[in-house]
């Protein structure tokens, strides 16, 4: 197990095969933004006395149109409650009049009964463009505060350590390595099943950044001590290479256990949290790989400046 | 010697009981007080609005009008319902298990003004939005000019007309409004009482002397409620209104009891979940909860021995706690917070990972199973201290900035993350180290094997390697 260090570059091409494709995705289709951060309104509506199969998406799309919202976006879908069958259909629509939206929203279900009997609005959720173009503002702020303040703390809790400043960017870099790879993910993910950027995906990434950088401070800690208790002569790719071979047992058993855990919410766990959990599960599995694999390697590319190669040999790694 | 383990071990034993009789306090009632579990709104269904006032306002405005809200909050009768200011000029509301939220917040935004009005004879549409002397522009749902005209419902409009208010809703005497509903005729309708005072109590009073067997129009927040006629003069400035059903009487009787609002609010967010969706929820939560614990359990048992069964234990003992911090603070529990909760499980094992990883490596450097338990616990420590940390800073980002989502749903799942960290450190460190003492310093428990060390001394040199 020596070369867990000495092959980081393989290891940072592995994620750059994850991240790459994932930056290509969003490049094309960008991410698929929910109502929280685009605005709008998500109608989940129950019909209880029809079948999936006698919902008809463009007719219910009309209803909507004949009573103010065009362009509505509907999707049908059979859901379990209670072991009973019901017919679903969740519509996206613009969100709903800020002066009138009690009488709206009678008018859409006294319609929509009209024609499918007794309809239950199960949720509905509407959001203006003020509130969801500061949502998006403090999104943004959000992550690079916490990146801010992680940096400043690591650098603090290092501070006995030779070079403490890079521990906290090493952390900070495998921490944003996550956020692209959950990026990307989520574009890819958003171009085939739909998944939306809401305040539930916002709160995944900011719990993987901290989970993240979680992961690297272990690997980090076990770095600072050996370092103290260096023996002459010790090769400093060495120690790196041994602390991360130590912390592995630790590193793959927290990851089990809160696979475990995420697994056992996305199973069980209600539909609403669903995309909540598969964004944490992919977050975690890469926040994992990048504290084993990319952030005490980032300090051995540090330690030798091997960036001043590079370019000279025309090695395709990057960090 | 043994009081090192005593002390530590009843103050554990005692905080376990105390948060194991909150949680399971009989009838949610514990030393009198209400513990039962409060659920947010994506659990037990209800509404939340972001509403915000048009125009320009102040601090003394904002608080004058969330006052009248709360006051209407409490007309309706919803228990733990939340108004709150946020910002300049928003409120938020979250009216938790309301059937009808559509006509709870039109009852609470509605601006309450009463104004009786002078129609020249004229008698009006009931429903009809007019404009008044008293308010000119009054506020009209939109309407969508794309949309073809529906002539069996057409969009209301307003005709230029501006009619002379006679009575100011300063003037109204909220003490005395009430409802009158009598029981000994079917045909009697449903009325609320009023008292006017001052000014307008004898402009009333002129008015109506003036124009016996007119109409004179009762009107709501620029919605004319009816006209009755005239019978004889209104001295001393009281009446009634009269109105077709009881829910339109308590809506009325609510707007004008409580008085009026001093601003118009509209609406920019909402969010309205089902009582049968969130039940659901609590359901499949409980279901998840229960099998990632026990899964976890299981992994850390059969990966770690006896030190596993001990940091079961301490899971247990965290959940106990962590629900009982729930209930007595309380804590609303959320769908995002029971998430939560369930990654935190994932985190207070963390912390006994790392401390059994380093116990293990300290018993394979042949120390004696006391040393190695103490050495393992102080090697973990600045790992455990850092990452919790880094931790805590991202859920104190997450929940100041959950407000800016004016929802409660990931405030509360940052509370819970931060809860989760701090209490999984004391179950972690103090009550898995303090039962773990105990045990070894009692002889039966000595194996290595328990510790997952293997017996052969041959097997341990390669493991150390």
């Amino acid at each position: 197990m020596k070369n867990i260090v000495s092959l980081r570059y393989i290891w940072f091409l592995i994620s750059l095969l994850i991240i790459v494709p994932g930056a290509i995705y969003f490049a094309l289709y960008g991410l698929r933004t929910g109502i929280d951060f685009a605005g709008g309104a998500l109608w989940d509506l129950h019909f209880t006395t029809k079948q999936t199969s006698d919902l008809n998406t463009e007719k219910i799309g009309e209803i909507f149109a004949a009573n103010g919202f065009e362009g509505a976006q509907v999707q049908v879908s059979t859901i379990k409650v209670n072991g009973k069958e019901i017919a679903s259909a969740v519509v996206r629509t613009k969100e709903l009049s800020p002066t009138s939206p009690e009488q709206q929203q009678r008018t859409i279900l006294a319609a929509l009964t009209a024609v499918y009997g007794d309809v239950q609005r199960e949720s509905l959720q509407s959001v203006g463009p003020t509130v969801s173009a500061e949502a998006t503002r403090s999104a943004a702020i959000a992550v690079l505060g916490a990146c801010v303040a992680i940096l400043i703390y690591l650098t603090m809790a290092f501070s006995k350590a030779p070079n403490p400043f890079r521990y906290g960017v090493c952390a900070v870099l495998a921490m944003l390595h996550d956020v692209l790879v959950v990026l990307g993910m989520a574009a890819i993910l958003g171009h085939f099943i739909g998944l939306e950027i809401d305040a539930y995906f916002l709160t995944a990434l900011l719990t993987i950044i901290s989970f993240s950088v979680h992961d690297t401070i272990v690997v980090f800690d076990r770095i600072r001590e050996n370092l103290m208790h260096r023996r002459a002569g010790e090769a400093f790719d060495d120690i790196i290479n041994h602390s991360i071979v130590q912390t592995l047992p630790r590193s793959i058993n927290t990851q089990l256990t809160s696979i475990f855990t995420l697994t056992a919410l996305l199973l069980f766990g209600g539909v609403t949290i669903r995309n909540l959990v598969l964004v944490l599960l992919i977050g975690l599995i890469s926040g994992t790989y990048s504290s084993i694999f990319n952030a005490a390697q980032l300090l051995v590319v540090w330690e030798h400046r091997e960036w001043r190669n590079w370019f000279r040999r025309g090695s395709a790694a990057e960090a | 010697m043994r009081n090192r383990e005593i002390v530590p071990f009843l103050f554990i034993m005692l905080i376990t009981a105390l948060c194991a009789w909150i949680a399971f306090a009989p009838d949610n009632t514990w030393l009198g007080r209400d513990v039962s579990v409060r659920l947010g709104l994506d659990l037990q269904g209800g509404t939340q609005v972001l509403m915000k006032a048009d125009g320009v306002v102040d601090k003394d405005i904002m608080a004058t009008a969330a006052t009248v809200i709360e006051r209407r909050v409490n007309g309706l009768g919803v228990s733990e319902a939340i108004v709150q200011l946020s910002g300049k000029d928003r409120i938020i509301v979250e009216l938790p298990g309301v059937r009808d939220p559509e006509q709870a917040i039109e009852t609470l935004r509605g601006t309450g003004r009463l104004e009786f009005i002078d129609t020249k004879g004229q008698f009006l549409n009931e429903g009809t939005i007019i404009r008044t002397s008293g308010n000119p522009e009054p506020k009209v749902p939109e309407v969508d000019a794309s949309k073809p005209v529906d002539p069996a419902n057409p969009q209301p409009t307003v005709s230029p007309e501006v009619y002379q208010s006679i009575t100011d809703g300063r003037d109204l005497d909220t003490r005395q409004v009430s409802l009158r509903v009598t029981n000994d005729s079917i045909s009697a309708k449903p009325a609320v009482s009023f008292v006017f005072t001052g000014q307008s109590a004898s402009d009333l009073a002129t008015f109506t002397a003036a124009n016996i067997q007119k109409p004179m129009c009762i009107v709501l927040d620029n919605v004319v409620v009816s006209c009755p006629v005239v019978q004889s003069a209104l001295i001393g400035g009281s009446g009634e209104i009269t109105t077709s059903t009881r829910e339109d009487a308590e809506k009325i009787l609510n707007q004008l009891k409580y008085g009026s609002l001093p601003i118009t609010l509209s609406i920019e967010s909402s969010r309205t979940v089902s009582a049968t969706l969130g039940a659901n929820s609590v359901q499949a939560s409980i279901v998840a909860g229960m099998v990632g614990l026990i899964i976890v359990a299981l992994f850390m048992i059969i990966y770690y021995r006896l030190p596993g069964v001990l940091a079961t234990v301490a899971l247990i003992i965290y959940t106990i706690i962590i629900y009982a911090v729930h209930k007595v603070i309380p804590i609303t529990l959320t769908l995002s917070g029971i998430a939560g909760f369930i990654l935190s499980i994932g985190l207070a094992v963390d912390a006994n990972v790392l401390i059994f990883a380093r116990l293990k490596e300290e018993l394979r450097n042949k120390r004696s199973l006391l040393r190695a338990v103490d050495a393992g616990f102080d090697e973990a420590w600045p790992a455990i201290r850092d990452s919790s940390a880094s931790t805590l800073i991202t859920s104190a980002i997450l929940f100041v900035f959950g407000n800016s989502f004016g929802v409660s749903l990931i405030k509360g799942f940052a509370l819970t993350l931060a809860l989760g960290i701090v209490l999984s450190l004391f179950t972690a460190v103090v009550v898995t180290r303090t039962f773990l003492r105990l045990i070894v310093r009692n002889g039966a428990l000595q194996s290595l094997w328990l510790y997952e060390i293997s017996n052969d001394p041959d097997l341990q040199e390669q493991s150390a390697v």
